[in-house]
This record gives C-alpha cells, sequence and structure tokens, in this order.
C-alpha cells in the first residue's frame, strides 16, 4: 500500500484530520526526549477511541505494516521513534480518567492520560498515583507501562511494574486480551508484569487500571550538603541500613548545584558543596518527626556541613526546585545534554562517580550528575554540541565508558529509561546469548512477525529469530 | 521406563547420581545450575516427563514423572550485600535458613508464605504464594531482582539483574512468580530485601467476622501504616470466632502512635501479643494452610472479603481462611472436589476474581489446573510461552485443566 493509499485508509477510520502524512506535519514527531536520534514515520495516525486502535492495528495486520505506539514522545531511549516504514500511533487522544474507585484505591484510565493529571483527579480522594517520573507533567502513562517508569518517590513506593493491576492490550494482529485482574492477581501465568516495560513490542495497552496510593498526612523535605560525594553516599548508606525508607532520597553534584544556582532556577542551595541530598520522609507525623531525628543525625555524623529542613509545601517546593528543574538550568551550560540512565549497586556509589568524573576529565567532556541516590539510579549528564561532531563523539564514547563501568560494578544498562535505540549495543553486556535468544522468542508469542516496536530492545544480529531470516 | 531412567543417567552423571524417592520414581539433586541444565537437556533429549521439587513441604510429591529433578542440593546462599539490601540464594535455599542468616545482618526478606518454615524460595516463588506481608510489602514477584532459570530443554537464561532499580529486557524474572515451573527450573535467586525494622507489634482483636471486616475497612480507609491486616477464620485461629490481626513495624515512635490510633478508630479492644505468641501467631498461620489437602487463593478487591469468604462457603466446607483485609488476596485451605472448586472458580470468575490453585494432590492438579476460566486469548499467549520455554513439553506442570 502506498503512503497516500494507507494514510486515506487510516483516514477512513479516525477521520482526515487526524492523518499526518507531509514532512513537515511528521517534524514533531521525527524525535522524542533522546537529542542523538531521529527517525521519520511513514505516516502518524491519532486515534481518538479504543475502537479506532484496533482497527487502526487491524487494518496494519492485513497490510503487514510495522507500528509503533508513542505517547507525549517525553521517553529518552529513543523508544518512540517510527522508521519510514512504519505508522505511528500517537494515543495522545485517548486521555480519559475513565473510573476512580475510591474504597479499592483504583484508577481505571486510557493510555494517553497525562501521569500528573491522573494525580491531580485523585487529590479530593485523598489519593494519587505514585510513580513520578521527571516528565511527569507531560508524559503519558501508557508510555510508562511501555518504559515501566520510575521517578524520585519510586524508592518507597515502588515503579510503575508496582503499580498495575489489569490491562487490556491490543497485539499486532488486532487481537484483544485482558491480563491481570482488578485486584492484581493474574489470571493464569502474570503476564502484566511481563508485558510492563516491553517498551511496546507485545502491543498497546488500550487499557490500563493502576493502583493508588493514600496522600501522605505529612511530608518532610531535608537538605543537607557534603564536602564530598563519598560523604553523601556514605550517609545514604546508612540512612538505608537503619530501616527507614524515605520517600525519595536524591543526590546532586557541585556541578549540577552550581548550574542551578547560576540559573533562574536558583534555589539558594550552598554553592561551594561537592554534592546536596534532598531526603524526604512521609506518613504520620509522629513517625515522620521521629524519622526526621534519625536522618538528621545520621546527616550530622557524616559531616554534612549543613542541613536544612521544610515542611510547609511552599518551604519544600523551594528545596526542591533546583532538583525539579535542574535539567533545565543545564541548558545554560549547554546547547545539548544527554541524559544517561544506569544503576549500580548502592554500595559501589562513591567509587563509581570518581570514575565517572575521571572518564569526563580523560574524554574532556563535562558531566553533571543528579540522581536518585537511593536506589543506585544514576543520570549522570554529558554536556555537548551536536554541530561540534569531535565533541560529539568523544561524548559517545564517555557515554560507552560510563555504561561499562556500571555493569562492571554489578549494576544494569538502564533503571528507568528503557533501551529503545540507544542502548541496544549495550544489551550483550548485560545478558548472554541465550537470554537475549528467549527474550527475542517471547516477544514473537505475542507479535511473531515483529510489527509492533520493530528494532527495539533487542540488537538485531543477537537475534535467533533475525539470523534464521530476518524480521518480516 | 525407570529402569531405562535410571540406567541413563547414572551413565551420564555417574552411578551415584540418582536415587528413588518413595514413589519410586528416579530423582537428582544436581548442586549447580550446570547441573541442572545437564539433567533437563537429557530430559528434553529423551522424551522424558519431568517433575520439579523444592524440599518437599508444599506441593505433594505425586506427579507423575520419569524423572524428579530436586533442588534440595541448591541451597547455597551467595551473597549477603546488607548495604544494597540485596541477597543471591540458590533457590533450595530453605526461607527459614536464610531469614536466620539475614537476621544476623540486619536485614531480612519480608516474606511469610503458607507452609513450613524451611519451604524452598523456589518453591514460594514459583507457587507466587505471599503470605499477610504482602500488605505492605506486595506479591512475591516485587521481591525478586533476577534469576538464573534452566528452561524445559536445558537452555540456561539470566534475566533481570542484582540492583533493585532495572528496566533492561523483558522482565522474564517476575514471569517465574506464580508460573508454578511451567517455563523451566529456577536455580538462583537475585533478591531485594530490607531492613529489619526497629519495632515489630502485632495486635489482635477478636470479635464476629462482619465486626472485623469492617474495622479493617475503616483502618485501611485512615491509611493505617501497617505491615500486615489479616482476617483468620476462627478454626484457622484456633477461637471462638474471627481474628483481625494487625503487625505494625518500623520505628518505635511510629508503631506506638499508629496502635494508638488504631484502637481509636476501632470499638473493640486491640491485644498486644508477646514476641514469641506474635510470632507464634504468624507461623501458626502458614503452617495451617498444610493442615487441608486443598489450598487455593482468590484475588479479590479489598470491598468484596466479605461476599467472596461467603461465595467459596456456599460452595465447599468453611475450611480455613486466611484473607489480606487490604490486600485483598485471600486463601483457603481444606478438602474440596473437583466439582466444588469447578463450582467456585466459576462463580468467582463471574465476579472478576481469578482462583489459583495452589496445592492439591496430583488428580485434582491435573484435572482442575493451578489456572483455568482464562480470559480471551490468555490461554493461547501461555500456550504459546510454554513451548517457547519449553519446547519438548517435559515439565509436567498442569497450569489449565
Amino acid at each position: 500500500m502506498s503512503r497516500p493509499d494507507l494514510a486515506d485508509a487510516l483516514g477512513r477510520i479516525v477521520g482526515p484530520k487526524w492523518v499526518r502524512q507531509a514532512a513537515a506535519e511528521l517534524a514533531p514527531f521525527r524525535a522524542d526526549g533522546l537529542p542523538t536520534h531521529e527517525a521519520t514515520p511513514r505516516v502518524a495516525v491519532l486515534p481518538g477511541s479504543r475502537d479506532e486502535v484496533i482497527e487502526i492495528v487491524r487494518l496494519l495486520a492485513r497490510e503487514g505494516v510495522p507500528f509503533v505506539a508513542r505517547g507525549a514522545g517525553t521517553g529518552l531511549s529513543g523508544g518512540a521513534l517510527a522508521e519510514s516504514h512504519a505508522v505511528l500511533l500517537v494515543l495522545t487522544r485517548l486521555n480519559h480518567i475513565k473510573r476512580i474507585d475510591v474504597p479499592n484505591r483504583r484508577a481505571i484510565v486510557e493510555p494517553g492520560v497525562v501521569n500528573a493529571r491522573l494525580s491531580e483527579a485523585t487529590a479530593p480522594y485523598g489519593l494519587y498515583y505514585a510513580p513520578d517520573p521527571s516528565s511527569q507533567s507531560a508524559c503519558t502513562l501508557g508510555g510508562n507501562i511501555a518504559e515501566n517508569a520510575g521517578g524520585p518517590h519510586c524508592l518507597k513506593y515502588g515503579v510503575t511494574t508496582n503499580h498495575v493491576v489489569e490491562l487490556e492490550i491490543v497485539r499486532a494482529d488486532g487481537s484483544v486480551t485482558r491480563l491481570g485482574s482488578p485486584q492484581g492477581e493474574a489470571w493464569g501465568p502474570d503476564l502484566v508484569a511481563l508485558f510492563v516495560g516491553s517498551e511496546g513490542m507485545f502491543g498497546v495497552a488500550t487499557e490500563i487500571t493502576l493502583r493508588l496510593e493514600p496522600i501522605p498526612l505529612e511530608t518532610r523535605t531535608l537538605l543537607a550538603a557534603f564536602d564530598s560525594v563519598r560523604a553523601a553516599s556514605e550517609a545514604v548508606s546508612r540512612i538505608i541500613a537503619s530501616g527507614i525508607v524515605p520517600a525519595a532520597l536524591e543526590m546532586m553534584d557541585g556541578p549540577c548545584v552550581r548550574a542551578v544556582e547560576d540559573s533562574i532556577y536558583a534555589a539558594g542551595y550552598p554553592r561551594d558543596a561537592a554534592a546536596v541530598l534532598l531526603v524526604d520522609l512521609d506518613g504520620r507525623p509522629t513517625a515522620v518527626a521521629a524519622e526526621t531525628r534519625t536522618v538528621s543525625r545520621i546527616l550530622e555524623e557524616h559531616r554534612a556541613t549543613e542541613i536544612r529542613s521544610a515542611a510547609t509545601p511552599a518551604e519544600r517546593a523551594r528545596l526542591w526546585q533546583g532538583r525539579k528543574k535542574a535539567f533545565g538550568a543545564m541548558g545554560r551550560l549547554t546547547r545539548d545534554l544527554i541524559v544517561q540512565d544506569a544503576v549500580v549497586p548502592r554500595s559501589t556509589l562513591p567509587d563509581v562517580i570518581d570514575k565517572i568524573y575521571e572518564i569526563g576529565r580523560r574524554h574532556q567532556v563535562m558531566i553533571v550528575n543528579v540522581f536518585h541516590a537511593g536506589d543506585g539510579n544514576l543520570h549522570p549528564n554529558l554536556c555537548y554540541d551536536r554541530t561540534d561532531l569531535a565533541l560529539a563523539e568523544r561524548v559517545f564514547a564517555a557515554g560507552r565508558e560510563i555504561i561499562q563501568v556500571c555493569v562492571a560494578a554489578g549494576g544494569s544498562i538502564s533503571g528507568e529509561h528503557g533501551i529503545g535505540t540507544d542502548k541496544l549495543e549495550f544489551m550483550p553486556l548485560i545478558f548472554d546469548q541465550a537470554t537475549l535468544d528467549l527474550m527475542c522468542d517471547v516477544r514473537g508469542v505475542f507479535d511473531p512477525d515483529g510489527r509492533a516496536n520493530p528494532g527495539k530492545v533487542i540488537p538485531v544480529r543477537a537475534c535467533r529469530e533475525w539470523r534464521a531470516g530476518g524480521f518480516r | 521406563m525407570n529402569d531405562k531412567v535410571l540406567a541413563k543417567v547414572r551413565e551420564t552423571f555417574g552411578p551415584d547420581a540418582v536415587d528413588q524417592d518413595g514413589a519410586g520414581r528416579p530423582r537428582v539433586a544436581p548442586d549447580s545450575t550446570d547441573g541442572v541444565a545437564q539433567a533437563m537437556g537429557l530430559a528434553n533429549d529423551q522424551a522424558w516427563r519431568v517433575c520439579i521439587e523444592g524440599r518437599g513441604s508444599w506441593s505433594p510429591l505425586d506427579a507423575p514423572a520419569d524423572l524428579v529433578v530436586s533442588t534440595a542440593a541448591l541451597e547455597r546462599i551467595v551473597t549477603i550485600a546488607p548495604g544494597d539490601l540485596m541477597a543471591t540464594v540458590e533457590a533450595g535455599a530453605a526461607l527459614g535458613t536464610v531469614n536466620h542468616r539475614l537476621r544476623e545482618r540486619n536485614v531480612w526478606l519480608a516474606w511469610d508464605p503458607p507452609g513450613h518454615a524451611l519451604r524452598s524460595v523456589g518453591s514460594i516463588v514459583a507457587t507466587g504464594t505471599a503470605g499477610p506481608l504482602r500488605h505492605r510489602f506486595g506479591p512475591i514477584r516485587d521481591h525478586l531482582l533476577g534469576c538464573t532459570l534452566v528452561t524445559g530443554d536445558g537452555r540456561v537464561v539470566r534475566p533481570g539483574g542484582k540492583v533493585v532499580k532495572n528496566v533492561a529486557g523483558y522482565d522474564l524474572t517476575r514471569l517465574m512468580a506464580g508460573g508454578f515451573g511451567a517455563f523451566g527450573v529456577i536455580t538462583e535467586l537475585h533478591l531485594r530485601l530490607r531492613a529489619i525494622p526497629a519495632a515489630d507489634c502485632t495486635f489482635v482483636a477478636v470479635a464476629p467476622r462482619d465486626v472485623l471486616s469492617a474495622a479493617a475497612r475503616d483502618l485501611a480507609q485512615a491509611a493505617i501504616d501497617a505491615s500486615a491486616m489479616e482476617l483468620f477464620s476462627p478454626a484457622l485461629a484456633a477461637e471462638a470466632e474471627w481474628v483481625l490481626a494487625l503487625r505494625l513495624t518500623g520505628i518505635e515512635e511510629g508503631v506506638t502512635d499508629e496502635a494508638q490510633r488504631a484502637q481509636a478508630l476501632t470499638e473493640f479492644i486491640w491485644r498486644e501479643l508477646s514476641p514469641d505468641r506474635a510470632s507464634a501467631l504468624w507461623h501458626g498461620a502458614a503452617q495451617a494452610a498444610l493442615s487441608g489437602s486443598v489450598t487455593f487463593r482468590l484475588g479479590v478487591l479489598p470491598e468484596g472479603i466479605d461476599e467472596t469468604i461467603d461465595l467459596v462457603a456456599e460452595h465447599a466446607d468453611a475450611g480455613l481462611v486466611s484473607a489480606g483485609a487490604g490486600s485483598g488476596s485471600i486463601r483457603w485451605t481444606g478438602e474440596a472436589t473437583l466439582g466444588q472448586l469447578q463450582a467456585i472458580r466459576r462463580a468467582a470468575a463471574g465476579r472478576e476474581i481469578p482462583l489459583t490453585l495452589e496445592r492439591a494432590p496430583w488428580p485434582l492438579r491435573q484435572a482442575f489446573g493451578h489456572f483455568g476460566a482464562y480470559r480471551e486469548g490468555v490461554g493461547n499467549l501461555v500456550a504459546r510461552l510454554r513451548d517457547t520455554f519449553d519446547p519438548g513439553h517435559v515439565l509436567q506442570v498442569p497450569l489449565d485443566a
């Protein structure tokens, strides 16, 4: 089917105004949040209902056309990019919160609902949706499911997969299946757990049932400054070992603190600090007060040079402002930014951070660290300018070395951004051939023709299916 | 067949590698993942039917099989990393032993599954049998970081990893939780630990069920910060009436505060148990699941617990019931016929409630299946997943009837 014919057929399903095929119309869909990769889809289509999604997927199945489901396009691994042979299925119009079940703490939503909107809608009932990726004011819950998104507050409450109980999915052949149950117990083996984080390669989630949490009665934020990243990291380990699980435990290194303080987002952080920790403690007032005393004592014992505490929403927001706007603040430092994502065992944080600085020095690349210290999820930010090809080369080399260091420390190549297209080459660093082959086969169970988000997650050369004759 | 299997296994693994269990089934208990892989590879080549067993304290050892592959010799605790809240253990290690070793390092695996204290961690994972602590710490799958799995045809795969946050590759590890071994033999697990809480207190109330379940709803509504909030039936608790048990953990001040709040929210008097009595209560409740020959669980929304307990009682005897008043998971143990189980599963399915058969004698397991009443498309996906993990269909797991 030619592009115009395909666009016409899609237009008959969704109405012509929801189909994009001209180059200018497709421009907004050429990239996601990852600055290094671009691809232009054959056509982009924006269905307005679940039934239209099903009809589109069935049309594409009949025509043998690959497709990529996409939410807001805020992903950071190139996972929502569609190549020129594929149709981009943009789900942002499926943005209805269908039901909020207050007594059972469940929400049933469409995939295009923006993450933060769900918590806004449930707040009057004293409930919220815990996973809070940094992009939560824009990213969609469908995208969160695909990537198994995390966020600062996942330390205590878990990531996306811990909150999904039931899914309606449309597989690439157009068949519709419900996985899980309203309570969360599976009807059979746990296919919800398998689907979450499959990066859109097992099908499209058209209805999502999520578990909500009660809004904590009180939240207190502590900010602590340190003379070294090592001292801050040791404080993190000690807090975790104490049995207290902070709602969030974030670290910014000195370069990040200064980037924030030099920007319009200046939060009054101590400019000379080598590291700043932000600790959120939440729950009942008595427990929060006691935990605050314990954590403050640990911070002092680990030679924090300054400790601030905030309990009111306004004061807390001010302490958090720098962390939340850190990526924006770095925009002043650099034209382009690669936000790396890797995880290391918490105990290795000080050594790994030292090595990351050394890699930056050696490659003459500025690296700024802002990360989820509580669970060892690093986000080294590599500053560069895409027009400076020599620098870009050094940035890629440094990025590769950082990943290798994290893997050598016993970590993983991604904690929350996913593999997408960006990290395909690193998959063999942590998985052997047999495991990659099996993953490839499992993908074949859901999508034998490999048409849903082709070319992501599993490196093609590592895939037995490909070796045997290629993805169709 | 037995003689041929015995001869072949001896030829491959040496004369002492195989024995016969009580039912006369040839049994190997390899002490390494490679050994399990070799056994599964051989079974696959010879088209033998294989039954996987752990320490033998949960499911009856009665599945017809040409070869039993036991994980009993895979019992090493490989790593304990308290600073990273992570441990690596072999699948045959007993939970009680693992937690004893972990407690020495001030960490623990927050599991309290039904059954014997020395159940293997592999069995707990394979059956997905979480206990009352699921209220705070979630289902079994939420404690898994990665695993080593030997597939039905002897491939060794290692999905997941050792860190607490990880989205690399498809989540095959979590698929293993509650897969009943249909996808292969779990040989090693990377597990998420918690720090031992400073305070760990248990409170109980004895009253008619409707009083307790209404109170539990009030406590949940008030977001009482409990680690477990479990309803036990009179027979299970050996009391005249139902028991609501509340386990509060955390720092001292927090636990004291929550206990006072719980008391203020309810009209009956809570009784605090001494540490020994509390331990006896939770262990006793876990062990109670072994006092009948059939155990199943139902996944119910918290609002539907009373109605669902009644529904089970309509079709079978009252049994021993343990129900997560906040999590909505109901576990029933007792004696039941195939017809009764089918009637319960049908009635539950009509209410969007899945029934998972956790343990039963082989004829019931085979006829009823661990799962059933699949929704459209699920049966097909499960069958194809099994083909992928176990292409020779050697694993004797009655996943569905």
